[in-house]
């Protein structure tokens, strides 16, 4: 027997098989950052619909509506806050807003953290939890790939600190820019982690993947990722990196 | 450039046509190659007068203007779905054309030096006119061995990674990188996966954005995704008119957002895809038109188009100061996007 409450007093980590369920924006700063001290910044930014795009339903109706699921206007936060008294720009991905897809908004906010990092002399930290790119901007969204990616290439000529932080699920357009390029790379225990769904896959090579496959174990021992980190140990790792960088 | 270009061929009536919607063509075409043979025939036997030849001629003449109307009357307004079957059309110039073309010397670079030689995407130094480059491109294969050669142009990580190591040999000797792109996509299958795919494209992505050196991208096919954007970094980019580039296939959008295969029409025109789309986006920088009816009618038209276009970017590019070069690279890359800021 479980109860929703000792899951949640517990970070959300089931307290018998330790499986981490999945987390949104909101409690992921509160749980990462010292209390009240997460200010989140550029809030102001909302999407479009560049493309009109209209699938089972239409995007605008679709920002509509996860917005009022969400409680947010698009699948990032974004922010200054203070980790075990460090200093840190945040940013936290948000599964509750269309799978954490990234668009212009998502790359936008994550690119004027970056940014903003770099003015400081903070330290970047972002947490990933994301399906890829966000099909309804189309090439936009593919743009936001290069977008973040540029602007982590100025940060890392600047020799500032980037910790990445991987959850379930991290896959697609964000694997394939900036949650793969962290100086440092953490992955929550057994998330989904890959560049293609699994579904994909399978399909592609009809073949039963094999057992493990895209999670954070598997990445761990063929080299993509630094450490497995249980969620209650994430704050004092992150603190202890950004001691050991000296930032 | 070749001897034999000339720009204002007509288009010659393919009789390989397998294109649905170039249906309406196929009978002209096949009225055409009979009068053609007829005309042969006519004119190898002595004894016939000159006067069916006339005729034959005649006939053939109105036929390929018909044939014209028609193929213009197709293109004009291509949708995006069949946009995507022209990209894809087996006749279409791949990168090896484009190699044996317009680039003098090509000297091929092999291997990422990590764990292979993925062909599926080809490096390697070259010139084009009097500019010496390190070229990059996909390559997808023409005939079925060729095709499961390179994998149909998905490259794998060691594909991605080649690349970034030909690029970082350019920026040494200051080589400008010109790449041509043309995949439906990365590989998604469970080496590519184990090997980084994610990470080789990320890496390339973020290592072109401050690469010390000027990069041209073209994009001759089709552009899919993280796969055309892992050699997609740019300068400047230009792409084929009936070229496709999106965030994903069609056929996969179709599948995520319709739950269905039966939908990539659909997908095709909601991804705005076709190059003019790209262009109102910002995502691309020019258009290279093709010659009625496709690259594929009249490959030399288009390698001209491609070498001129490279060429007269290399000149300007060239002159940039590298500082600021990289600087206005990385702002452009910044201004894509559009959101409102309420």
């Amino acid at each position: 027997m479980l109860y929703r409450k000792s899951v949640e007093n517990n970070l959300s980590v089931c307290p018998e098989c330790d499986h981490h369920f999945r987390i949104d924006a909101d409690e992921r700063t509160r749980q990462l950052c010292d209390p009240g001290s997460f200010e989140p910044l550029w809030e102001d930014l909302k999407p479009v619909d560049p493309l009109e795009f209209v699938d089972l339903k239409p995007y605008a109706r679709r920002l509509v509506d996860e917005r009022n699921k969400s409680g947010h206007s698009d699948a990032v936060v974004c922010g200054k806050g203070f980790i075990k008294g460090r200093g840190v720009v945040l940013c936290c991905m948000n599964h509750r807003f269309m799978m954490g897809s990234m668009g212009s908004v998502v790359g936008e906010k994550i690119a004027r953290a970056i940014d903003l990092a770099l003015e400081t002399d903070r330290p970047l930290v972002i947490v990933s939890c994301s399906g890829g790119a966000r099909m309804q901007e189309s090439a936009l969204s593919l743009m936001q790939m290069a977008k973040t990616s540029a602007a982590l290439a100025r940060l890392d000529d600047a020799g500032g600190l980037f910790i990445s932080i991987l959850t379930d699920p991290t896959t697609g357009g964000v694997t394939a820019s900036f949650a793969m390029l962290g100086d440092v790379i953490l992955a929550e225990p057994k998330a989904l982690i890959g560049f293609a769904g699994p579904r994909v896959i399978a399909n592609t090579v009809r073949q039963a993947l094999p057992e493990g496959f895209q999670t954070s174990e598997h990445l761990l021992s063929k080299g993509f990722v630094d450490r497995v980190v249980h969620r209650r140990d994430l704050r004092s790792e992150i603190s202890r990196l950004i001691d050991y960088a000296d930032k | 450039m070749s001897q034999a270009m000339n720009p204002g061929l007509e288009p010659t009536p393919s009789v390989t046509v397998d294109l649905d919607f170039e249906r309406p063509l196929a009978q002209l075409e096949r009225q055409i190659s009979h009068l053609e043979s007829s005309l042969a025939q006519a004119r190898r036997s002595d004894d016939e007068s000159s006067g069916r030849e006339d005729d034959f001629a005649m006939e053939i003449r109105k036929l390929r203007e018909s044939h014209t109307t028609m193929l213009r009357k197709i293109y004009e307004n291509l949708s995006g779905a069949n946009t995507v079957k022209v990209a894809r059309h087996p006749a279409r110039p791949q990168t090896v054309d484009y190699l044996r073309h317009i680039v003098k010397d090509f000297c091929e670079l092999h291997g990422d030096r990590t764990f292979g030689d993925d062909p599926a995407i080809i490096c390697g130094f070259g010139r084009i006119g009097s500019h010496k480059c390190m070229l990059i491109g996909h390559q997808k294969g023409r005939d079925t061995r060729e095709r499961i050669h390179c994998n149909f142009g998905m490259a794998h990580p060691e594909g991605y990674r080649k690349a970034l190591r030909a690029m970082k040999l350019a920026e040494k000797y200051r080589l400008p990188v010109v790449c041509l792109i043309d995949t439906p996509g990365a590989f998604p299958g469970i080496g590519a996966e184990e090997r980084g795919q994610a990470q080789a494209i990320a890496v390339n992505i973020m290592e072109m954005a401050r690469l010390r050196t000027p990069i041209l991208a073209v994009i001759i096919g089709e552009g899919g995704s993280g796969g055309a954007l892992g050699i997609g970094v740019a300068d400047r980019t230009a792409m084929l008119q009936y070229a496709w580039y999106s965030v994903i296939s069609p056929e996969a959008c179709s599948s995520i957002l319709w739950k269905t295969a039966e939908q990539t029409e659909k997908a095709a025109e909601a991804l705005k895809l076709t190059a003019r789309d790209n262009l109102k986006l910002g995502t691309i920088d020019g258009i290279l038109e093709e010659p009625l009816g496709g690259a594929h009618r009249n490959p030399l038209v288009i390698y001209d188009r491609v070498e001129k276009w490279a060429t007269q970017h290399l000149r300007e590019i060239k002159r940039f100061k590298i500082e600021n070069l990289i600087r206005r690279r990385q702002e452009r890359l910044g201004k894509l996007g559009r959101y409102a800021d309420v």
